[in-house]
């Protein structure tokens, strides 16, 4: 086994680290740049599913989000496994949709209103009843801009 | 006061503080592009006018979905089990011209603006899906009709433009593709037959 030559000691050597906040801004600025705040604490879980036929929502301020989902592992003790709806931050009936697009539209201003759209954030797994529920409550709401919100799939047949 | 070369201020905290506020910034925000299936819902109907529009059935292509997402899919009076991956092609026969077939829809000629007159199918894709089917698969089987419809749509502007129809930046040419191909979905509203 080979020994390492103990240095010589003449004090500590410093590494030079004048430029790391430098670098440490650099990276800031880009996470403050590409990203956006995140606005809800999530209740549901949702793994959205899979397409491939994807468009990009643009002008984020337009779009609210209605999600759907079982309740987390965690609270599923209290709160059950069946899909709860929610709307902001807390859970919601879906007699209260309407009152949710009501209050969204009233935020937006005059012009705005037509484009308003409306994004579903969905389990894969839940049932359909409780979407189309939802999509009945939109339709009455004349929300009638939706999206499907979905993850990217990158194509694997043909 | 004695001074002893260029005096410096000690800038090592700055990287802790800088490393903060990056934890900080990753923690708080999301990076996530928000993507999807883009659909518009018809209009609300009062109650006292609900009398069904009567369409022909030879331009209706019905896409039924059960609780065990099952696909059935053909002609209302001739429907036939179906995997999903023969979906797409089979909305797009359905879809494309075929004149003077009566296999297939009806044809109208229609003047669209940058087109001229183009021979337009008047066929409609019904969608039923059942309260228990599982939301996956129906956006698996909207995503498969919007592929017949965005496929279709890429044919006609490599036929007239030479480009792919998301490559299009004329608006003009846009607005005619899309009328001369429209997303002709209609959904029903679902059955409950295998429960929630």
């Amino acid at each position: 086994m080979a020994r390492f030559k103990k240095k010589k000691e003449e004090g500590s050597q410093t590494i030079n680290t004048a430029s790391l906040p430098d670098i440490i801004f650099m990276l800031l600025f880009f996470f403050m740049v590409s990203t956006t705040m995140r606005e809800t604490q999530l209740l549901v879980q949702v793994t959205q599913p899979k397409a491939t036929e994807v468009q990009k929502l643009e002008k984020k301020e337009l779009v609210s989000y209605i999600y759907i989902g079982p309740p987390p592992k965690g609270r599923q003790a209290m709160l059950g496994t069946e899909p709860r709806i929610q709307l902001n931050d807390s859970y919601a009936e879906t007699s209260e949709v309407q009152q949710f697009i009501a209050r969204e539209r009233e935020a937006m201003s005059e012009g705005e209103r037509k484009l308003m759209t409306t994004s579903l954030k969905v389990d894969k797994d839940t049932k359909m009843g409780i979407v189309s529920d939802v999509k009945q409550e939109l339709r009455h709401a004349n929300a009638l801009k939706i999206n499907y919100n979905t993850r990217k799939r990158v194509e694997d047949r043909n | 006061m004695a001074r002893r070369g260029a005096q410096e201020i000690n800038a090592g905290a700055m990287a802790d503080i800088a490393f903060l506020l990056l934890i900080f910034f990753l923690v708080t925000t999301t990076m996530d592009v928000d993507r999807g299936i883009t659909r518009k819902l018809p209009p609300p109907v009062p109650p006292e006018q609900q009398d069904d529009i009567d369409v022909k059935e030879r331009n209706v292509f019905v896409v039924l979905v059960n609780s065990a997402d099952r696909l059935l899919v053909g002609s209302q009076t001739n429907k036939r089990p179906m995997d999903i991956t023969q979906l797409k092609d089979a909305a797009k026969d359905f879809l494309r011209v075929h004149p003077n077939n009566p296999e297939y829809p009806e044809v109208e000629e229609k003047q669209i603006d940058g087109l001229g007159t183009v021979t337009v199918s008047k066929g409609v894709i019904s969608m039923q899906n059942d309260r228990g089917t599982s939301y996956n698969m129906y956006i698996q089987v909207q995503n498969e009709l919007a592929a017949a419809v965005r496929e279709l749509r890429d044919e006609m502007a490599m036929e007239y433009y030479g480009k792919k129809f998301n490559d299009l930046k004329d608006e003009v040419a846009i607005k005619a593709i899309q009328e001369a191909i429209p997303v002709a979905i209609s959904e029903a509203e679902p059955q409950n037959v295998g429960g929630d």
